[in-house]
């Protein structure tokens, strides 16, 4: 048995920090935006957790077509590994963009591009794992779910394009000075450095739970390994 | 220009060998290169051969275009009560509502089409075949598409029918409708392939399908709504060029791919 | 004819085939027996270019697998246990459909020639969901052999066949598909592999555990030998 890597455990120690050092910038540092009030807090993680989810969507695709030309089964395990991590950050995205929406935009959910593009990949990710689920040799299913999510992320940007031939109701924060009526807003330095701060929280997160889980998949098929041996 | 066409022939050579194990289609390359192998069907006769393959035995049974046909029309009459179809209604949803039963029917077709393949072996069969294995998936995508398409040319007028919607019958109405069908059948067929080898085949088509086919789907109810409401062309040409663009991406990225879904 | 050397089959982390060597010389008829579960089936659909090897080097016709796998598929005939037929079509079409397939240029003569020598001539225009069980098995020989290949392979050519279907399929294997060809067979019926085959390769584990002629085995009974290699 393997025991946990010290870098491992610092990485654990540091997204902790990191998350608890954001909570504050968001919640206590970053001034009170004038128009919206308290609610436009959860903006800094909203973005976060956004970029996240879509760093593990493009990771995953692209760890996809390396598996179909290496055939390594480790590029397998770390697309499913940034998959299950997009999924997890997506919908959080999507539950916090909501909180926003309500006193923002006086509805939970609109069918904007920007809400409905995520609200469509979370559902590629949960047809990825029902794929996944029905197949019973590691290889194939590998192979399969490489090629759903390279699909998938052919897919979702064409999906972007299209519905934004609807208008959008979605605010384009930044640099964009004509935001403001649609709900955009001007970020004071504080704001920024919580923003940013937001950012680099959850790509901390983001590596950490990776690694996580890509050391489970890893004792997941040493099991497996183990288990063969003891039955033969 | 002695490095150039030293490079040039070092290409073909490759190529060559390639397409004698089968890795790149053979008509694809100058006619002067002769492989060596024994006779090989060539990639269009082969392709030809599964089409005609498939709609002889469609011809003579007529399973599955007309489940798929009782199916459209069933969807049609359920909308029809739901949604109220008067003339002040229709205006607005008669496009969604037609590539809504096209979408679902086709998925039924999708998956009886591939099914068959799988059922008795022969898939096996096509696979043993000294063909490219994208011959497979054209052959199939094109009676798919070839299905759609009767299904599609039936149900519109009656439709047109049933609502006094003449406009269903001009000529780029029908190239929308073309298109649209083209891009669906070509990843419905790629992931038929897919979903009939798993365990839960018989629902997993539609969930893998929709969530992919979105875009056309959606840029196929825009641009046939728009000429519904009696939009110009030009009004169209957004959703038009994104259905274009669509088939091309997803017919390359199947080619592409294929072997890696039927392989083993 | 058939050269493989140090095959191995990994499906996950469960290993079919360990190291199996084998090979067979032009005209040799080769009955692979084993338990279920030793690997014949994966063997056989490696030889048939149906799976990939893991790891090893096969050889058939002399052509390289996976590599130069449509030369060598232009040169192999498979029966297995399924028909691989379309119900809806006539035996004729069928055999039309394969042929084209198969490059076959002059395919009219060669269909005729086909079906005479499978005995359904006179059914030629009868739709394949109308035939029993052992008039598809001999019409899925003749789709085997439309396109005269040098190898063939059968698959549990006998399963779902009746005594008197089986009888009659043995004396088409015989005469129509193994004539003049390299055959490999994988049966479970030993009595009628004894009467057919030249040589017999016991499977047990993924690799050939023994292996032995006809003529060799003259004075012990096939039975006893299968038995004995298995216990070792």
């Amino acid at each position: 048995m393997q025991s946990k890597p010290i870098a491992l455990t610092i990485l654990d120690i540091v997204s902790i920090i990191a998350l608890v050092i954001a909570t504050y910038l968001a919640l206590v540092f970053a001034p009170t935006e004038l128009v919206m009030g308290e609610v436009q807090r959860v903006f800094y993680f909203h973005v976060g957790t956004a970029w996240v989810a879509l760093l593990g969507f493009i990771l995953a695709s692209l760890a996809g077509v390396t598996y179909l030309i290496t055939k390594n089964m480790a590029w397998d395990r770390f697309e499913v590994a940034a998959v299950e991590v997009s999924t997890l950050f997506f919908f959080i995205t999507i539950c916090l963009g909501s909180i926003w929406a309500r006193p923002a935009w006086n509805t939970w959910w609109t069918w904007d591009v920007r809400l409905t593009t995520a609200a469509i990949t979370e559902l590629i990710f949960i047809a990825y794992f029902m794929l996944r689920q029905g197949i019973e040799d590691p290889e194939k299913r590998a192979r399969f779910g490489a090629v759903y999510t390279l699909l998938g992320g052919i897919s979702a940007p064409i999906t972007f394009m299209v519905i934004r031939l609807f208008r959008t109701i979605h605010p384009v924060v930044i640099g964009n000075p004509s935001a403001a009526q649609e709900g955009g807003f001007s970020m004071t330095p504080d704001m920024r450095t919580a923003f940013f701060f937001a950012l680099f929280a959850f790509t901390v997160i983001f590596i950490d739970l990776i690694w996580h889980r890509l050391r489970l998949a890893n004792l997941e098929d040493k099991v497996e390994q183990l288990k063969l041996k003891v039955s033969m | 220009m002695a490095v150039k066409s030293k490079s040039r022939e070092q290409r073909v050579e490759r190529r060559k060998q390639k397409a004698e194990s089968g890795k790149f289609p053979a008509f694809l390359l100058p006619p002067s290169v002769g492989l060596s192998s024994a006779p090989r069907p060539s990639f269009l006769k082969a392709t030809l051969a599964i089409v005609k393959k498939d709609l002889v035995a469609e011809f003579r049974s007529f399973e599955l275009i007309s489940a798929m046909l009782v199916f459209s029309l069933l969807i049609i009459i359920i909308f029809n009560f739901a949604l109220e179809l008067d003339i002040k209604t229709r205006q607005t949803v008669t496009a969604g509502v037609l590539w809504t039963t096209f979408a679902f029917a086709g998925t039924l077709g999708l998956n009886r089409s591939m099914a068959v393949e799988k059922d008795r072996g022969c898939m096996d069969g096509l696979l043993l075949a000294p063909v490219d294995r994208s011959v497979i998936y054209f052959g199939k995508a094109i009676s798919n598409l070839a299905f759609m398409l009767i299904v599609e040319a039936i149900v519109l007028p009656v439709y047109a029918i049933l609502y006094n919607e003449v406009r269903i019958f001009e000529l780029s109405f029908i190239g929308v409708i073309l298109l649209g069908s083209i891009g669906y059948i070509a990843v419905g067929t790629l992931l038929s392939a897919m979903s009939v080898q798993t365990r839960t085949r018989d629902v997993l088509l539609p969930i893998l399908l929709f969530p992919i086919a979105i875009p056309v789907l959606l840029a196929s109810v825009k641009a046939s709504g728009g000429l519904l409401a009696g939009l110009e062309f030009s009004e169209i040409v957004t959703p038009l060029n994104i259905l274009i663009v669509y088939d091309v991406i997803f017919i390359a990225v199947a080619f592409m791919v294929f072997d890696f879904v039927v392989e083993e | 004819m058939i050269e493989v050397k140090k095959l191995v089959k990994r499906f996950g982390v469960k290993t079919i085939l360990r190291g199996l060597d084998f090979s067979v010389k032009p005209g040799e008829f080769v009955a692979l027996l084993g338990p279920n579960g030793s690997g014949k089936t994966t063997f056989l659909r490696i030889l048939a270019s149906l799976s990939k090897p893991s790891l090893g080097d096969v050889k058939v016709a002399g052509y390289h697998l996976p590599k130069q796998a449509s030369q060598v598929r232009a040169k192999l005939g498979v029966v297995s246990h399924l028909p691989l037929l379309y119900p809806d079509l006539t035996a004729e079409e069928n055999l039309q459909f394969y042929a084209r397939m198969y490059g076959i240029v002059d395919y009219r003569s060669r269909i005729n020639e086909v079906l005479d020598m499978v005995g359904l001539e006179n059914r030629r225009k009868d739709l394949v969901r109308t035939f029993s069980r052992g008039m598809q098995q001999r019409l899925t020989i003749g789709r085997a052999v439309i396109h005269d290949p040098e190898v063939m392979l059968f698959d549990e050519p006998y399963t779902g066949l009746d005594q008197d279907a089986s009888e009659m399929l043995d004396e088409v294997l015989r005469s129509v598909a193994a004539k003049g060809r390299t055959v490999v067979m994988t049966s479970h019926d030993l009595s009628r592999a004894e009467n057919l085959a030249t040589r017999f390769d016991i499977l047990s584990r993924g690799v050939i555990t023994a292996s032995a002629t006809q003529k060799q085995l003259k004075k012990t009974n096939l039975l006893d030998f299968y038995k004995q290699a298995l216990a070792e």
